[in-house]
């Protein structure tokens, strides 16, 4: 797995590459964690799944969490470029009910 | 059609998990999957290898038996752990339910989602067994091959 961090404003875009699961996810989560932690001006996060080839209920189980954090900071997460087979899993897991999902980052930039 | 086994054994280590799922699809695909059936398989051969990962070795690492056959045409996974087992199979069976405040407790809804069947045994103290059976949905409305 890779992750890739951009800032947009007051948003951090994070670029998953690769598979969550058990064994990935902890990473994926103090990454964004150190990043909220060092940049306070951040208030939303764009998560781009786009080259996201796998997610279980561990990979969902850090992004409901980080999900939690930004809620707690008053902003909102926003998944762009969802695969299908990704699309099934938030519906199933019920994350399609909290979170948003655009298009692009660009189509969630323009929503904050 | 023939019937077809494999028989792996590993640690109890995340990094085993992915190994896991790349074992599963390469033997499912022997099948007529869909690409979208077969990401199904790779989600719950992930939650039950997971779940023994996590639950039954807990900080502890033991083996994980995983037990692949093709009968008739239909996919058979064995998932096995030599744990803690589990107290309230009940329970643990709850959508949303999880033993740590960390998990959203859908490993368990994943996999009876995704697959055609799924039986858990467990004996706390001894381990916990799950088998899942999966047929390709291309395949449900024809003859099997060779009947």
């Amino acid at each position: 797995m890779n992750i890739e961090v951009t800032r947009a404003g007051s948003a951090l875009v994070v670029k998953v590459s690769g598979e969550l699961d058990l064994s990935t996810s902890p990473v994926f989560r103090d990454k964004i964690e150190e990043e909220l932690k060092h940049f306070e001006s951040f208030r939303h996060l764009i998560l781009d799944l786009g080259e996201t080839s796998f997610i279980d209920s561990s990979g969902l189980g850090v992004i409901l969490g980080r999900f939690k954090s930004i809620s707690q900071r008053g902003g909102k997460m926003i998944a762009v470029n969802v695969p299908p087979h990704l699309e099934k899993l938030f519906a199933l897991s019920g994350l399609l009910k909290i979170m948003t999902i655009c298009p692009t980052a660009q189509d969630a930039l323009n929503t904050l | 059609m023939k019937t077809n086994y494999l028989r792996v054994e590993f640690p109890s280590l995340p990094e085993n998990i992915s190994l896991s799922r790349v074992i599963v699809a390469s033997f499912a695909a022997q099948l007529d999957f869909t690409l979208s059936e077969l990401e199904e398989i790779r989600v719950a051969v992930s939650e039950a290898v997971s779940n023994c990962v996590i639950h039954g070795y807990r900080d502890t690492t033991g083996e994980i038996r995983l037990e692949l056959a093709i009968k008739d045409g239909t996919l058979e996974i064995v998932v096995i752990d030599y744990g803690c087992g589990i107290d309230d199979l009940a329970l643990a069976r709850t959508p949303a339910y999880s033993t740590d405040p960390e998990r959203m407790g859908l490993g368990l809804v994943f996999m009876e989602s995704f697959m055609d069947e799924m039986t858990i045994e467990s004996e706390p103290g001894k381990g916990t067994r799950v088998v899942m059976k999966k047929n390709p949905e291309r395949g449900k409305d024809h003859d099997k091959p060779g009947d």
